[in-house]
């Protein structure tokens, strides 16, 4: 038997070692294209092992640091606040649906389930949201179109106050003449911590890496995030300059665009990349959440 | 998943003693706290229901969705008259039985992987590597693509022309190929996220059986074939049944952004929610895009009522309902 488990035990190692790898080198190979000289991409393309390095790409974008800025800061804004209202949001109707002398709790239970079961699609939500909400390039595009809140975790949410907020508690607060909204901001929440900080975070990570709304519903250069940046110039390297004011504007025959491209997306990934460590624990546990009974 | 039942309306047992009034207006403040939520599920998720009949709809931009003419299932006849609607059924329903199978055999092989490494910090370093990809967006994805692929500076082609001798290859022109890429990158983005799942799986499995059998000198695959795997069975079959029920939607950014949107590779890489865009944003063809959007939300509505009542014969709690 020792020897046995011993061979598997290299055997998983091996393979994982190589898997870590194929999900690492790409990131590897993106940092590293954009730190290599242009013209040794020109040469022998993108590669692990580029002939110069140089940081004339990052010394581009850094002309352009105000349009990236901006972006960031779009991104920020829309994640915290679209995080903050739909977790509260969600905590608010799942608490509601929790409690048992809730009326018509049934109905209102069917009015979440439905949502998760069928929806209308892009056409009507389009049209829903542009005609009626008046939400095209405005942040608000950002925010509403089904990201804020979401019928699966409502349920989730729900589930996790039933089988954890004992009853007597908010029975006890109520005969000490507490109000259901007093319970809920004083008991409630501080009692659900874990579970609002890791379904926050799978909202903050869905707002951050989000580029849908933003590319259907933004069309002014002004208010891109910074996905839609990314995306626009994953198309269209030279967005950048033409976007930029005509004094910033360089010649754009000069433009290291093959590593341009690879440094823009360095920028956009080293944030979440950098606080990766520190969230890992909360993700981890998030994706078990929705899967696994208990 | 846990989602419970319903619990029973102790307001029906004090019939009699209170009026319905007063439990109403006791319960104000929790319709209080529910209220933004519904706001918003009548505005992000109702209404867009009740604008499925653009589909059945003649839209003209300036009489609204309600003073359009009805045309009944016009939009549908025009739509499966085209060889569109037979390839964007094809290439969803494809992919995503290929996506199933592959990636759900991929993740529990990876979870029983992770389950040999002993020491915890190494399993969660692994752990947390392999889901580095999950953590991107497709936009990010398609950088990573763009630097294998691109045709003069891409890392495959060169690789290809330097160490082969194969001639490049022009990878964003030619459909042929992108039924593997896609299957690729889909499998390289999810496979830490649905790994995890499983391996918290198997972590929760009663391991006396394993042990005991391991004793009576059964095999490492003995083991995972007659034990390990029959236990996290029924965690496998309803993870499996959930997904065939949303079998007709796909991740639009790995058919959209990753491809470039390429309009050479559509055969390959166009399926129902590619093609909704593309006729709502890109061509403006209201009709055809409705009619393609309804079937989608009808088909697969019905879908996942069947998948949803299979998994609740197998393992009640796991239902949606």
């Amino acid at each position: 038997m020792g020897r046995e488990s011993k061979t598997w035990r290299w055997v998983a190692r091996i393979f994982l070692m190589l898997l870590s790898l194929a999900a690492l080198l790409p990131f590897i190979l993106l940092f590293i294209s954009s730190i290599s000289s242009e013209n040794s991409i020109i040469r022998q393309g993108y590669s692990f092992f580029p002939s110069e390095f140089s940081l004339d790409a990052y010394r581009f974008l850094y002309n352009h640091i105000e349009q990236l800025l901006r972006a960031y800061g779009i991104t920020i804004l829309v994640t915290a606040v679209g995080t903050v209202a739909g977790l509260l949001m969600t905590a608010m109707i799942a608490y509601s649906l929790s409690r048992r002398d809730l009326p018509l709790q049934r109905l209102f239970n069917f009015i979440v389930l439905f949502t998760i079961l069928f929806n209308g699609g892009l056409v009507p939500t389009y049209w829903v949201y542009t005609r009626y909400m008046g939400i095209k390039n405005t942040l608000w595009a950002y925010i509403l179109p089904s990201l804020l809140v979401n019928g699966f975790q409502i349920l989730l949410m729900k589930s996790f106050f039933i089988t954890t907020i004992p009853e007597e508690i908010l029975d006890a607060a109520k005969i000490d003449g507490a109000g259901e909204i007093r319970i809920f901001t004083s008991i409630v929440l501080p009692m659900s911590t874990p579970v609002l900080a890791t379904m926050g975070l799978l909202k903050a990570i869905a707002y951050w890496n989000d580029w849908f709304n933003g590319m259907i519903y933004i069309t002014e250069p002004k208010l891109y995030s910074i996905q839609n940046l990314l995306n626009r110039m994953l198309r269209d390297i030279q967005f950048i300059v033409q976007s930029a004011d005509i004094a910033s504007r360089v010649d754009i025959g000069k433009m290291p665009s093959m590593s341009i491209r690879m440094a823009i997306a360095v920028i956009g990934v080293i944030p979440i990349i950098i606080i990766y460590p520190f969230f890992q624990k909360y993700f981890v546990k998030g994706i078990t959440l929705g899967a696994i009974k208990g | 998943m846990t989602i419970e039942k319903t619990r029973p309306l102790i307001t029906q047992n004090k019939r009699g003693s209170k009026s319905k009034k007063l439990i109403f207006k006791r319960a104000l403040p929790l319709f209080l706290l529910m209220l933004p939520a519904l706001i918003y599920l009548i505005i992000n998720n109702y209404l867009p229901m009740l604008g499925l009949i653009i589909a059945f709809k003649d839209i003209d931009y300036r009489k609204g969705v309600l003073g359009s003419e009805w045309v009944g299932f016009e939009n549908f006849k025009y739509l499966f008259k085209t060889k569109d609607a037979l390839i964007i059924t094809r290439n969803t329903v494809l992919y995503n039985l290929v996506f199933i199978v592959l990636g759900t055999i991929a993740a529990i092989v990876v979870a029983l992987l992770l389950n040999e490494i002993v020491k915890r910090t190494l399993s969660k370093f692994y752990q947390s590597v392999i889901l580095l990809p999950a953590l991107i967006s497709y936009v990010i994805v398609s950088y990573f693509v763009v630097a294998l692929l691109s045709v003069d500076v891409g890392l495959v082609n060169n690789t290809l022309q330097n160490v082969f001798g194969i001639s490049k290859i022009s990878w964003y022109t030619e459909p042929k190929y992108w039924p593997y890429i896609l299957v690729i990158v889909r499998l390289w983005k999810t496979i830490g996220f649905s790994s995890v799942i499983y391996y918290a799986a198997i972590i929760g499995i009663n391991k006396e059986f394993l042990e005991s059998a391991a004793l009576d000198g059964a095999s490492k695959l003995q083991q995972i074939w007659y034990i390990l795997l029959p236990q996290i069975s029924p965690i496998i079959i309803t993870l499996t049944l959930l997904d065939i029920g949303r079998i007709f939607y796909s991740d639009f950014g790995l058919f959209y952004q990753v491809p470039l949107d390429s309009g050479a590779l559509y055969s390959a890489t166009n399926v129902i929610d590619t093609y909704v865009y593309r006729g709502l944003l890109v061509l403006g063809d209201v009709g055809m895009s409705s009619a393609a959007g309804a079937y989608q939300s009808i088909v697969g509505f019905i879908l996942i009522l069947i998948s949803n009542f299979v998994v609740r014969k197998i393992d009640k709690d796991r239902a949606l309902f």
